[in-house]
């Protein structure tokens, strides 16, 4: 039972890197119908960045954070400049490949500068090493620290997303882009605003996982990048609440796996989900039907 | 009123005929190495996954992000089969199987998944696909893992290449042609309007799509039997892309296009093998500028066809009226 | 001779009823109009018609060939391959095929070879595909299409596509027609000039014609009788002479002092 509580736990704090993704998948694809290969990077760049930061600049956790953030959403707006609004007007297919090139530019250009291998972290210090005792249960201050930025994150953005009117001005062009154009809204500053929260989201994310898990490298984003998206889609794809519950249930469903089963299956399960998700209801947990009408 | 064997069979045999002797000659005088002859290979493997992906998704529309988990299906069962059984006669059996089970696999694939539409739809290949390599990852006794299958038997050399890449292009290319072909074509049109004239669209979808599997699982037949070693990592999400990449460049509902992108990827790739990660590097600028600023891709949806040669020719023959 | 006959066809999408208790019966070689206001449920009818909708409840049957098909909840393709056609309000031609293409597909399910015969081009492809062009060539002769049939459909001017959308139907060989305003966006010389198409492929084809419309000149000019529709109910049904003076219908559509057409 204990062990029970003990997974769950570490489930949390893999499902809330989970949910800082899904997030920056879920309202790039409610505002522009993409899915943002892209992201996934943006998270990796997230950790490379808090790296660069910890180390060579020899900064403390928040000041990376901060910078991790702030570089990544830089980076998300300008992908979104350059590559993405061109390609407003094209067939899906046409933006999902200039997607995916923009990952692979990313990943290897990482590469490039950065090498290929497997960095690790700093060794942390202070407060980032200390754990403590919930009855027979080990519960880490990173655990604690990642849980707490995280539950910040959200309750950030869905203050901006309900009570401001940026947030309002997402809501509107996600529903009808060209309404929302007819009614004054500036549609293409809102859709740099989604993609900066978005990918800000996804450096903390990344920097988190460097903390937690240690290690780094160009190509950590992919897997990752898929199961949030799977959690995104579960909670319904393009609906912000559905992509946090989403994160977690995943989270928890993966490290459940993992504890008791044979830890291979781990990544089979999660698509298995998302099969399962998509043939009994693709719109998600949280999501509406809506028909073509003819 | 049309002959049987028209003007356009004859060219086409023509042209096959020659493409098969002239390269057969470059290969037998050692112009085209063993090192260019991988490259070869990797080319006609790589159109016969273009052109199969093309019909599932250029002509019939449905956007499958999975074909790679086709091709691992085909190059296990054929790596299994030749494994034991290493004549030609087990390479011939191991094709077919390896076609027949990507098939089978397929419908079974389709069905549930072909309902759902455009990014629903990738999305579900995508996991299937991944499905499929967690099988194989984890099939330690059979497939030994992730360590693979090795010293699978050799035995694709350029006439085989040649006829299933051949096939491959002329059994797609008719089948297009067809009514059937048509149909399919009409769902990517407008799938409502289809079904009104009287198109069982979930069937022609799941058509298209077991007919891309087969030549999917040839392909992934081919490479176990060049390439004699196979792993799961091989065949998983970034294959698949590969895959739609060139489909893309080379134009969806194109086949002349899909058959141009795999020859000029291949080519390219050749020669920047030297600089791997600049080459990876500029792959992903080119995706993206192609896309910015050509989406439809090197032949949009238009075919090259060998009328080209003969309008070359008209230019060559004597006016009438004149001496 | 009832060839459709609807009985308390009613379709609601959640708290929204389109369309509600509607009784219709047609007979074989009418030619029939539905008119309405605009978001009556004319178009809905037609979905429940041809399948792209289920009913709620209600049942639709069709008497074709001497046998009884109840048509509720059958999908599209089968109730085209039952002799159901329709055309569509919003023009859905096959925008990137040839015009010959668009009505080639039309006669698919009539095609005999199977996908061996299409992988190979076997002699019963030929045989089949020549029959094809020339009946489908037939059809763009007739509807005055033939010398456009390599054009793609979305590069023909508006009228000819509607003509097409006409000739794509009529490819199923249906004995049921529907036709969706056949003569929306279209100039009075071409309404007329539609007006009498459609009497003449009735007469040709032995087809029954169910046609939505808002141009009264057609309706009135050309169907024996009319359904009118008003939120989702069927409030009258007569001849034209009739409906043009029903209270009920002028106050609901045509407007006070209707008296033109």
């Amino acid at each position: 039972m204990e062990q029970l509580f003990q997974q769950i736990i570490n489930g949390i704090s893999l499902g809330s890197i989970y949910a800082l993704i899904a997030l920056g998948y879920t309202m790039v694809y409610g505002i522009i119908k993409l899915i943002n290969f892209a992201h996934s990077d943006i998270y990796m760049l997230g950790a490379f960045i808090g790296y660069f930061s910890m180390t060579t600049l020899k900064l403390g956790f928040v000041p990376s954070l901060l910078l991790s953030m702030v570089f990544c959403t830089i980076t998300g707006v300008v992908i979104e400049k350059v590559a993405y609004k061109p390609l407003r007007h094209a067939t899906r297919i046409a933006v999902l490949i200039t997607a995916i090139g923009v990952s692979l530019f990313i990943e290897y250009t990482t590469m490039a500068i950065a090498g290929a291998n497997v960095r690790s972290y700093p060794p942390l210090t202070g407060i980032l090493t200390k754990s403590f005792l919930l009855g027979n249960i080990n519960v880490s201050m990173q655990q604690v620290i990642i849980l707490g930025i995280t539950i910040i994150l959200m309750i950030l953005l869905q203050f901006i997303v309900k009570k401001t009117r940026i947030g309002k001005a997402m809501r509107a062009v996600s529903l009808d882009s060209d309404a929302a154009e007819l009614m004054g809204i500036n549609v293409n500053t809102t859709i740099s605003f989604t993609f900066a929260l978005g990918s800000a989201l996804a450096g903390a994310a990344g920097i988190l996982v460097g903390i937690y898990y240690n290690s780094i490298n160009p190509l950590m984003g992919m897997l990752p990048g898929i199961k949030a998206f799977v959690a995104a889609v579960f909670g319904g794809i393009g609906i912000i609440p559905g992509a946090m519950i989403g994160g977690y249930f995943i989270g928890i469903v993966e490290v459940l796996v993992s504890g008791y089963s044979n830890s291979l299956y781990r990544d089979g399960v999660v698509f298995a989900i998302l099969i399962l998700v998509l043939i009994i209801k693709p719109t998600g947990l949280l999501g509406k039907n809506s028909r073509e009408k003819v | 009123m049309k002959k049987l064997f028209g003007i356009n069979w004859i060219k086409t045999l023509v042209s096959l005929i020659l493409t098969f002797v002239i390269i057969q000659l470059l290969i037998s005088f050692n112009i085209i190495n063993s090192y260019l002859q991988s490259t070869l290979a990797a080319i006609c493997i790589n159109i016969i996954l273009a052109v199969s992906l093309n019909l599932i998704t250029g002509f019939t529309g449905q956007f499958s992000l999975g074909h790679a988990g086709f091709m691992s299906i085909g190059a296990y069962v054929c790596a299994l089969i030749t494994l034991r059984m290493p004549t030609i006669p087990g390479f011939i059996l191991g094709v077919l199987a390896g076609a027949i089970t990507a098939a089978i696999i397929g419908v079974i694939v389709g069905l549930p998944t072909l309902r759902l539409r455009g990014d629903y739809l990738a999305i579900a290949t995508l996991g299937m696909a991944e499905i499929i390599r967690i099988i194989f990852l984890n099939m330690d006794s059979i497939t030994n893992g992730a360590a693979g299958l090795s010293d699978i038997p050799q035995f694709t050399n350029w006439a085989w290449l040649f006829f299933y890449t051949a096939g491959t292009i002329i059994i797609i290319s008719n089948f297009i042609k067809s009514s059937h072909g048509r149909a399919c074509i009409s769902i990517r049109e407008d799938e409502i309007a289809a079904e009104a004239m009287g198109v069982n669209s979930t069937r022609y979808k799941v058509t298209a799509f077991t007919i891309g599997a087969f030549f999917a699982g040839i392909a992934g037949a081919l490479y176990a039997s060049t390439f004699n070693f196979i792993d799961p990592k091989i065949f998983g999400f970034s294959k698949s892309i590969d895959i739609l990449v060139i489909v893309v460049l080379g134009g969806l509902g194109s086949i002349s296009g899909s058959i141009v992108a795999a020859i000029l990827l291949g080519i390219i790739t050749t020669y920047l093998q030297a600089f791997a990660n600049i080459q990876m590097i500029l792959y992903s600028l080119s995706l993206i500028i192609i896309m910015i600023f050509r989406p439809q891709g090197l032949m949009g949806s238009k075919e090259l066809s060998l009328s080209i040669f003969s309008r070359l020719g008209e230019s060559f023959k004597p006016k009438k009226g004149r001496v | 001779m009832s060839i459709l006959s609807v009985k308390k066809l009613t379709k609601s999408f959640g708290g929204l009823t389109a369309v509600s208790n509607v009784n219709m019966e047609i007979n074989e070689g009418e030619l029939v109009g539905l008119i309405g206001p605009n978001g009556a449920g004319k178009t809905t009818l037609f979905n429940l018609l041809t399948g792209v909708y289920v009913p709620t409840s209600g049942t639709i049957t069709l008497n074709v060939n001497g046998t009884s098909k109840s048509l509720g909840g059958l999908k599209p393709y089968t109730i085209c391959k039952n002799g159901v056609a329709r055309t569509f309000q919003n023009i859905r031609l096959f925008k990137d095929l040839t015009v010959l293409d668009n009505v080639r597909i039309a006669m698919h399910k009539n095609v005999k070879y199977g996908l061996i015969s299409s992988f190979l081009h076997l002699p019963s492809y030929r045989k089949e595909e020549d029959e094809l062009v020339r009946q489908s060539m037939e059809l763009l002769e007739i509807l005055k299409l033939d010398h456009k049939k390599d054009e793609l459909a979305k590069n023909l001017p508006y009228g000819e596509q509607r003509h097409l959308e006409i000739a794509r139907a009529l490819a199923t060989n249906p004995s049921l027609l529907l036709l969706d305003e056949p003569a929306a966006g279209m100039n009075p010389a071409e309404t007329a000039q539609l007006t009498e198409l459609i009497g003449w492929i009735r007469e040709k084809f032995n087809l029954t014609i169910l046609l939505i419309e808002h141009d009264m000149s057609l309706v009135m000019g050309i169907c024996e009788r009319i359904y009118v529709l008003d939120y989702g109910m069927i409030i009258a049904c007569g001849t034209p002479d009739e409906i043009k003076t029903n209270e009920r219908v002028i106050k609901a559509y045509l407007g006070e002092g209707m008296n033109n057409a």
